[in-house]
């Protein structure tokens, strides 16, 4: 695998999404995901709301990193609690 | 009858999830791994976090080439899409006439995009081009290597000549499926030219323009062989896009940190605007078909 050149934190992040992945598909298998309509103008499915959440924390970061002084542990902070706050209500 | 959960057929997409991953998804965990790192060689790398994100969204020519990418993407939608409806609204409909028409306008689809460059290399130049000879003659200076307002306008009558059957064709079929009841109401009820246009063939005519929008955007935010053989970039940088941008630091300056960085940045606009353009797609058609049960 050297010759992917991982550093310690990317294989943190993609072990987190894998992670996620398959506690999504597991959830899915516990109890099967309803569409349904919360604050977001369109109704999605659990999985529309990760995919939805992981995006916009992407753009979250990027903003934080290029325009902005904050750490990046801010961006993170603020993306974990979108993506919750989504995930319930969205 | 007991309805039978299986799932097991969802295996046999394994080959293709493998081949996938090898083709797309490994290279792409890659990338991340480039984006945050600046690797000299196999053993020499350092890790420099967020630097290289850093350091892209704050050149001020990439910066530009993202504006310039969206001023084309828009410009080009712009002109396309009503050309497009209008030479499908005037192709004929039956008979011999409509397979000729036809074919003469897939023609320009069929052309490769470095061909499609080199014509119209060759078509503008002030020396031997129709078209540069041609507007010489008339009196006006024109000269894509050295005006970059002639540079645009010939890179988006490149792009409009090249594309725009792709928007008549998808309109000429969409036009196509609309039952004869509807004209046939229309003319009962004397309803002007525009109000059909207006009414019936817009209306109808809304699932293909948004795949068309679609593909169109995505196609011309990504477009690199035509302009690089076309101007190579000029004048100065007036149409560099970001295809371009990072192919120049990816490959002739060997920047692969900042250009795995820019690269991320690049995938993650095009996700976005993909996936708005999708969602709308399935919600525009999950309304017709409400419309259609009520």
């Amino acid at each position: 695998m050297e010759w992917m050149v991982w550093t310690l934190p990317t294989a943190i992040f993609f072990s987190v999404i894998a992670a996620i992945l398959l506690g999504m598909t597991a959830w899915e298998l516990v109890s099967p995901t309803v569409e349904r309509r919360g604050f977001l103008p369109i109704a999605t499915t659990r999985g529309d709301r990760l995919f939805i959440g992981l995006l916009s924390a992407a753009y979250i970061h990027l903003v934080t990193v290029g325009f902005t002084e904050l750490s990046i542990w801010f961006a993170l902070g603020i993306s974990v609690l979108w993506l919750l706050v989504l995930m319930r209500w969205g | 009858m007991n309805k039978v959960q299986n799932n097991r057929a969802w295996f046999l997409i394994l080959p293709m999830l493998l081949l996938v991953a090898f083709s797309a998804i490994v290279p792409l965990m890659t990338v991340v791994n480039y984006s945050v790192q600046d690797v000299f060689d196999a053993h020499t790398r350092f890790f420099t976090g967020t630097e290289w994100f850093e350091a892209t969204l704050n050149d001020r020519s990439l910066q530009a080439a993202l504006l310039r990418q969206f001023a084309f993407s828009f410009t080009i939608l712009a002109i396309e899409v009503p050309l497009g409806i209008g030479i499908a609204l005037l192709m004929p409909k039956r008979g011999w006439q409509a397979s000729a028409v036809l074919i003469l306008i897939t023609l320009p689809l069929l052309i490769p995009w470095n061909v499609v460059g080199s014509i119209w290399q060759l078509f503008t130049r002030g020396d031997i081009g129709l078209m540069g000879v041609g507007i010489r003659e008339l009196g006006y200076a024109y000269n894509i290597t050295r005006n970059p307002t002639d540079a645009w306008a010939t890179i988006i009558l490149m792009d409009v000549w090249h594309w725009t059957p792709l928007i008549a064709l998808l309109c000429y079929s969409g036009l196509r499926s609309i039952p004869d009841a509807y004209y046939q109401a229309a003319r009962i009820d004397r309803a002007s030219r525009w109000a059909v246009f207006r009414y019936i063939q817009l209306p109808k005519l809304t699932n293909v323009l948004v795949i068309g929008v679609l593909l169109r955007f995505m196609h011309s935010f990504m477009i690199y062989a035509e302009p690089f053989v076309l101007t190579g970039g000029g004048p100065g940088s007036s149409t560099t896009f970001l295809s371009q941008s990072l192919t120049t630091m990816a490959i002739a300056q060997q920047d692969l940190g900042p250009s795995a960085a820019f690269s991320l940045i690049y995938f993650l606009i095009i996700l976005l605007v993909c996936w708005v353009f999708y969602t709308a797609i399935m919600n525009s058609q999950k309304d017709t078909t409400t419309q259609g049960e009520a």
